[in-house]
């Protein structure tokens, strides 16, 4: 924006663009050794497990202070470009490493739970990491199913105190999600019981996600980051089955016929 | 092979422990070689109500902690054959649970030829509760008819599907209902939830309701476990909830407000 122009902007709303708090699982690259060859080694076979999780997919990067080797960030970043990762934020680090990453256009990140990181144009850094957590013994619950889109099923109640996140994918749910219990995912979310606790779709900014459940009693609900609470949600539909659905950047709930 | 059950609730006060001493004392009464273990090591309460409080030398962690064999730590029934009690230590806390040391004394009772193993577990979801619950095939989860507590079971429920050695392996622990201090009068002035809510809420199988009754805390204060005591409703319940864990079919009792006939109403009888 030019600067001719801030004095209108403050006084009405920019048309131009919206800004909004986003919600976004990351993934975050714990380096434990700078050691070029066997970095490059390593990353390589952890790719060609899940080749279609590691397309276009932002990284926070993020240093053990023990870690050794001759390995600069640069090269540490190219690297990770040329196996589809793309390091957005730098957390943490060393004086000189955020030097080096400011260089790199990567934005910083404070250590620990950072409320507000300076954002890349694209994508948005998360706020807020999620960890996904599996209800059943599962070692990896984000690891998408290759060709599966990262769809997840779960036929249990989500219980109380429960977090289930389905990366890449939908989510459904074939029993209940109970109050006190969270679920998101990159796509839709259906919830074929009552869905009691917190719904979050499109976690990763997809307005088109949906959520779909068979009895609205939910605590949260939230699509691209746009939500709304139980108390907003206790209209005629309130314990119907529902479809919710951003429409002109509006939380709408609608019957399902 | 020996069954293990954990009592387990989240919330505290509800029930457990009078719970786990009816439970395994059914058990035995049918026949089944039972022993009920206290994992409210520091607050123990189970001894009292099984009325072997002056007979405790030795206890769980001493077990645990290879200072007594099971056979010292266990205390045999006075009521019932089959039925032995292994009390927790109350100058302990309950950091001296050892997985490994819970394990083993487990699978020492189940190579004596134990049937059913009953966990009594301390509320909350801290160590303690996870020791409890953490070997159990088969869950009873405790709960009064009111919102913070089936909360609290629909956590222990959570914790349980995902946190213990069943679930680890892929398995589901078997789950089931308990539901104390139940009062079909209040229930239909709206003052307490009803059965089908907490069924609802809980979404899981009801394996009993015990309604609220002046004879469970006569009978935890004179240390006799409740089931023994035929006349009462609670004492009922608790057989048909032994009956329905070994497999009978009974229908739930207690659970519709009784109409009083005049007569009733007259000389009204509790």
């Amino acid at each position: 924006m030019s600067t001719v122009e801030n004095s209108m902007l403050e006084s009405q709303p920019p048309s131009s663009f919206r800004l909004k708090a986003g919600l976004f699982p990351l993934t975050l690259l714990e380096v434990q050794g700078l050691d070029r060859q066997s970095f490059e080694r390593e990353l390589q076979l952890k790719v060609a497990e899940a080749p279609a999780f590691f397309q276009q997919t932002p990284v926070i990067l993020s240093f053990d202070a023990d870690a050794r080797g001759d390995m600069s960030l640069a090269e540490l970043v190219e690297l990770c470009r040329t196996q589809g990762l793309v390091p957005v934020v730098l957390r943490g680090g060393s004086e000189e490493l955020q030097q080096q990453a400011l260089q790199q256009g990567l934005a910083l990140m404070p250590e620990g739970r950072s409320r507000a990181a300076k954002a890349e144009p694209e994508p948005s850094p998360a706020e807020d990491v999620p960890e996904p957590a599996a209800p059943a013994a599962e070692d990896e619950p984000s690891a998408p199913v290759p060709g599966g889109g990262g769809n997840r099923v779960i036929t249990t109640p989500i219980r109380s105190g429960q977090q289930v996140y389905a990366a890449g994918g939908d989510l459904i749910v074939l029993s209940s999600v109970s109050a006190g219990a969270e679920v998101l995912a990159d796509g839709n979310i259906h919830v074929y019981g009552p869905l009691r606790g917190r719904a979050l779709a499109g976690v990763r900014g997809d307005t088109g996600a949906r959520i779909f459940c068979q009895s609205l009693e939910a605590e949260l609900i939230s699509i691209a980051g746009d939500f709304q609470l139980s108390d907003d949600l206790r209209g005629k539909l309130w314990k119907q089955p529902v479809q919710i659905c951003l429409s002109d950047q509006k939380l709408t709930v609608e019957p399902l016929a | 092979m020996a069954k293990i059950i954990v009592v387990t609730s989240g919330k505290g006060g509800v029930g457990k422990t009078t719970t786990s001493a009816a439970i395994s004392s059914g058990l035995a009464l049918r026949g089944h070689k039972t022993a009920v273990i206290d994992f409210d090591i520091g607050l123990r309460n189970l001894d009292i109500i099984m009325n072997c409080e002056r007979r405790v030398v030795y206890d769980f962690v001493n077990v645990i902690n290879n200072e007594a064999t099971l056979k010292q730590a266990l205390i045999k029934d006075k009521r019932v054959d089959n039925l032995f009690i292994l009390p927790a230590s109350q100058t302990r806390d309950k950091d001296a649970l050892s997985s490994e040391g819970v394990e083993r004394v487990l699978n020492e009772l189940a190579d004596d030829g134990f049937e059913y193993i009953i966990c009594d577990s301390p509320a909350g979801i801290e160590h303690g509760a996870f020791m409890a619950l953490y070997f159990a095939d088969m869950a009873i989860v405790v709960a009064n008819p009111e919102v913070s507590s089936v909360r609290d079971s629909d956590r222990i429920l959570g914790i349980l599907q995902s946190k213990s050695r069943r679930a680890e392996k892929g398995e589901r622990v078997e789950e089931c209902l308990l539901i104390t201090r139940y009062n079909p009068e209040r229930v239909a002035k709206g003052e307490m939830l009803g059965v089908t809510d907490v069924e609802e809420i809980l979404a899981t199988k009801l394996l009993a309701v015990i309604p609220e009754s002046e004879s469970v805390l006569k009978a935890s204060n004179q240390g006799v476990p409740v089931i023994h005591d035929k006349e009462s409703k609670a004492g009922q319940a608790y057989d048909d909830a032994v009956a329905r864990l070994l497999g009978e079919e009974r229908d739930h009792r207690f659970v519709e407000v009784e109409h009083k006939g005049l007569f009733q109403r007259l000389f009204g009888r509790k």
